[in-house]
Order: structure tokens, then sequence, then C-alpha cells
């Protein structure tokens, strides 16, 4: 049965008054039922995981020692300017190429395609081919540069701030379709009325975008930095595989850094307050995406 | 006035065509380009002449390493066979795991009405209040205390327990989107809640169901941290192979890159099959938030 046939089903009259009104025994136990492995999941690997964090880093002497570890104070701009940066810069190039690949042409369509593959492709190995293109200067990166320019490029690596710039264009690349096909699709539901209501009053262009497709978009361009924000916090593969840290800890970003003091360097609880030390920004920022997330529920 | 106007709009529509152009080239670099790499090292049958020598094009070009890898007849990818069924039995086990979850959950809020929906999202989103790999060494020994240590099952959990919120918020846009007045119907037939679920929920959610497998057999693909952590060696994923060695030179990297391709193919396969659904479905539910 397809959507349309299953939509055109004429709405009974409730049997009873049953249907809307109080639940019955049999659909609260089914309910239970069927709610159980969700809450389950949630209790044994959210709930247990994120109690047992906060007690391996109960000691305020952790956080004492972190401030004055000379990597923690450089690992909190870099992943500030990591996560800042690169899921910012991300967003709105994902909001601006969705307008392009809006367009509904045979060549931008195949163009489509063939962009999605970073998404396609497992962080691992798309890392690890970063890595190797910009590694000391025998990579395809420095290559070009030498082919094309003339210029001998830098070893990338080897600068705090070129290795984190790496990092970001590596996170980008890697994840740029994916918020741009959401964006894509959220185009895709404008009506075009809107537009050529617009267009009699003079809106095309810069302005069009600025007072019709952006308005329009705005809370589900929100919701989606909100929850990229905290995904990203949470990127692990991209720091660890593209500049690994180098030179010498200095592009750490937090998630990896707490990896290091745990699994490197023996200090699991150093490790864990490493990362949990900035749980209190993380907290407000999924209060706002609730309610972000509930001001378009209240809309339908 | 119209004629003057008109050749100023000629020139216009050809620097909007030009531009469009140029962007499309500078796309298709900006995207194939870390590919190409991969390919360049790939296709390379002597290793180090490619990736230690600033090539743009191999000298030798030739698929031997493919053959290599595809025969297990490499160092450090003696067991790619069996790593890539790994990295497969954790993918699906994650994608067929989150979709029964994720939508036993989000029906018994939608349609049973059970709890109140925003309840059910909450919870979702609270658990992306903490970014998954901030938890690795808490899970690194709830895992062992649970008996999962250096079993797939542990791996799968993980990449659960971070798909499955995803799905509960999809799965609730989607279904604010279908009239309560089907399954009212359906029980008015008679219908059990199994019934409905399977007969009348699942059939209709099938486009949004789409996006949450593609999503949930993607994370679980992109996984290095959970791989690397909680398994041992003789059980590895192609993935903690190639990260364990991504600073070895002299690890055999055309045939490293050979498998990183061949293992772009699944998620392809999977992409393709549901287009249409992913596509019909996400234009839906992002218009809802």
């Amino acid at each position: 049965m397809s959507t349309q046939q299953l939509l055109a089903v004429p709405a009974p009259l409730p049997a009873g008054g049953s249907a809307r009104g109080g639940l019955r025994r049999a659909d609260v136990i089914w309910g239970v039922a069927f709610v159980a492995p969700y809450v389950a999941i949630f209790l044994a690997f959210v709930v247990h995981p994120f109690a047992y964090a906060l007690w391996l880093a109960r000691e305020p002497a952790l956080y004492a020692e972190l401030l004055t570890d000379p990597l923690y104070l450089p690992t909190l701009v870099n992943t500030l300017l990591f996560v800042g940066l690169g899921v910012n810069v991300k967003m709105f190039l994902a909001l601006l190429l969705s307008g392009f690949f809006l367009q509904r042409r045979w060549w931008i369509r195949a163009l489509l395609a063939i962009f999605v593959l970073p998404w396609l492709i497992a962080a691992a190995q798309a890392c690890v081919s970063f890595h190797w293109m910009l590694i000391d200067q025998r990579g395809l990166v420095d290559g070009l540069l030498a082919e094309l320019f003339g210029i001998d490029g830098p070893l990338w690596l080897n600068d705090r701030s070129l290795a984190v710039g790496a990092n970001t264009v590596a996170y980008v690349w890697k994840w740029l379709p994916f918020w741009t096909v959401i964006f894509l699709a959220a185009r895709m539901t404008i009506p075009r009325d809107i537009y050529d209501a617009a267009s009699i009053d003079g809106a095309t262009g810069v302005r069009r975008f600025v007072h019709v497709t952006f308005p329009l978009l705005a809370n589900l361009y929100l919701v989606c930095t909100l929850l990229s924000t905290l995904w990203t916090l949470g990127d692990f593969t991209t720091v660890y595989l593209v500049s690994a840290g180098a030179p010498a800890g200095h592009s750490h970003v937090l998630a990896t850094l707490g990896y290091r003091y745990a699994f490197e360097t023996g200090r699991p609880s150093l490790g864990v307050a490493a990362v949990m030390s900035v749980v209190p920004i993380l907290i407000p920022m999924a209060i706002v995406l609730m309610r972000r997330f509930h001001a378009s529920e209240a809309r339908v | 006035m119209s004629v003057a106007r008109r050749p100023r709009n000629r020139v216009r529509r050809m620097l909007i065509e030009a531009g469009s152009a140029l962007l499309g080239l500078a796309l298709l670099i900006w995207s194939l380009l870390p590919l190409y790499n991969m390919l360049l090292i790939a296709l390379d049958p002597e290793e180090g002449e490619v990736e230690f020598a600033g090539n743009l094009w191999t000298p030798e070009p030739s698929l031997q390493s493919f053959v290599e890898v595809v025969t297990q007849d490499t160092r450090y990818l003696e067991n790619f066979w069996q790593q890539f069924g790994n990295s497969l039995v954790i993918g699906l086990a994650t994608t067929v795991l989150t979709l029964a979850i994720g939508s036993l959950a989000s029906f018994a809020v939608s349609h049973l009405r059970l709890a109140k929906g925003p309840l059910l999202t909450d919870t979702a989103l609270l658990s992306y209040a903490i970014p998954g790999s901030f938890l690795i060494v808490p899970y690194y020994r709830i895992v062992h205390a649970y008996g999962l240590a250096d079993s797939l099952l542990g791996v799968v959990a993980a990449q659960v327990t971070f798909a499955v919120p995803f799905a509960v918020l999809i799965l609730q846009l989607y279904a604010r989107l279908i009239p309560s007045e089907l399954d009212d119907a359906a029980r008015v037939d008679g219908a059990s809640p199994v019934q409905i679920y399977l007969r009348v929920y699942l059939p209709v959610m099938i486009p949004a169901l789409a996006v949450v497998a593609v999503y949930a057999l993607l994370l679980a693909w992109n996984d290095y941290l959970y791989q690397s952590v909680l398994l041992l060696p003789d059980n590895a994923t192609f993935a903690m192979t190639q990260g364990n060695l991504f600073a070895d030179t002299d690890a055999e990297w055309n045939a490293m890159m050979a498998a990183g391709i061949i293992y772009v193919l699944p998620p392809i396969v999977l992409l393709l099959t549901l287009r249409r659904h992913v596509a019909a479905s996400l234009a839906m539910v992002s218009a809802g938030v």
C-alpha cells in the first residue's frame, strides 16, 4: 500500500471514545515493552558511562593538574578553532552550496553524485589520505604546488597553525556533503510561489536569499549548527589521523588529548577530567537545542 | 528601453554561467583530490614511488595492489576479508538494531501515546550533550564489566547508542506528518499494537527508515576510535589496521589505499539502493524543523 493510499483513508469516528482518550491497559503493557530497549540502551550506555566519568574525574586536583599541563590550554584553543571554524565554515558553505545544487541541470546533478563521495568514504581512510597528501615535502599537495606554481610547499604538519588548519580542512571536506544534502532537501520544500511573490516585489539574488530563503531555514540552520557542534567536539578520528597532534602534541583537540592521557600515558582519570572540563558548556547547548527543536514542534 | 537592457542581461547571464562552471570545476577538484591521492598511490606497483616523490601521476600504473588485496597476498592485509567482514557485521548489526530500537520507541510514543513526544526527543538530544568519544574511558571499562571485551557486540552497542537518538529525532519528525487516524482506523478493526506496528506504521515510515539506515551504517563505517580501543588485533577491522600503521612508511601503502577504495563500495551500494526514499523523507523532515 502506498503512502498516498494510506493518507486517503477517511478518518473514522472514534469507537466509544477510546481511541483518543485514556490508554487501554494492553496498550500500556505493549508501550512499555516497545520503549524498553531504548530505555535500556540509554541507561546502560549513556547514563552509566556518564556517571562513571563523573566519578573518575571527581578529584579537584586533576583539574589543577590540567591547568599546569603545558598541552591543556593550547588544546582548548585548538578545540575552539577546530570546532568554531570547522562547524561554521562548513554550515555556511553547505547553505550556499545547497542553492547551487538546487538547479535542475544534468551536469549539476552529476556533480552532486561526486560531491557526496566524501560522506561515503570511511573517515579513517579519508583522514589517512589527507595525512599522506600533506606529509613531508613529498605529498600530493606540495607536488601540485611545485608543478603548478613553482612554489616549495611548507612542511604542513610541522607548524601548529598549519596543522590545525589541515585538520579543519579535512573535517570540512568529510562532512560538508552531509549538511549540504540536508539543506538541499529543506530548500526543495520551499514552495515556488513564495519565490514568485518575492520576485514580483523585486527580491532577487542576494536579497531573495537574505529576506526569503534564510528566514525560512533559520531554525533548521540553528538546530543543525548546534547538533554539529556537539558531534564535532567528539571528532577524534580527524585530528588523530590527519595531524596526529603534530608538531609535538600542539595540534591536539580535547578528544585526542583525553585519549593520549588515558591510553598513551596511562592516566585514565586525567584523560576523563580533560574532556569533562568542557561539559558545563555542553549542557546549556543541549538545552538550547531542545528548545529550538520544540519551537518547531509547536509550529506544526 | 527593453531593447537597451537586453545586451546587459545577456552579459549578466554569461557571467553567471561562467561562475557556475568555475564553481562546478572547483567543487569537482575539491571533492576528488583526496580520492585521487588514494588512487594514485594504489595504482603504483612499486610501493614508495608516488607517496614519497610528489609525483602527480603514477609512472607505471597497474592494478597489482588491488589483486594483492583481494588475494590477501600482502603484509598486514593477510586477513583483509575477515576484517572487511567484521566491518560489515558491525555496520549491518548497528543498522538493524538502530532501526528496530528507534522505531519501536518512536511508535510507542507517537502512536500508543505512552509518553509525551518531547520527553523522548529530549532524552535523545540529551544523549548528544556528551560527545561519544568523551566517554571512551568509562565505556571501555563498562564493556569489560558487561563481558563484551574484544567482542564486535561491544562496538555495535556503542554505535547503536550514538545512532538511536538520531533515529528517534528523524522518526518523530516524520511521524508528525502522518495522520494518527490511520491506526485509529486499524484499531477499530481490532488490530493489536504489534499488528499496527508491522502493517501500518513500518510501511508508512519506510522513507524515514531509509534515512536512518544510511545514517547508522555510515556512523559505524566511519568509526575508528571505538573499534581500535575495544577490539584486539586478532579481531580487527581494516580501519584499525590502517590507523595503527598510518605513520609507518614501510607498510605497503599502495595495497592499503587499494583496500581503502574497496571499502567505499558498501555505503555507495546502500545509498544508491535507497536514494529515492532518502531524498523524499529528508525533504519532509527538514521542512518540519
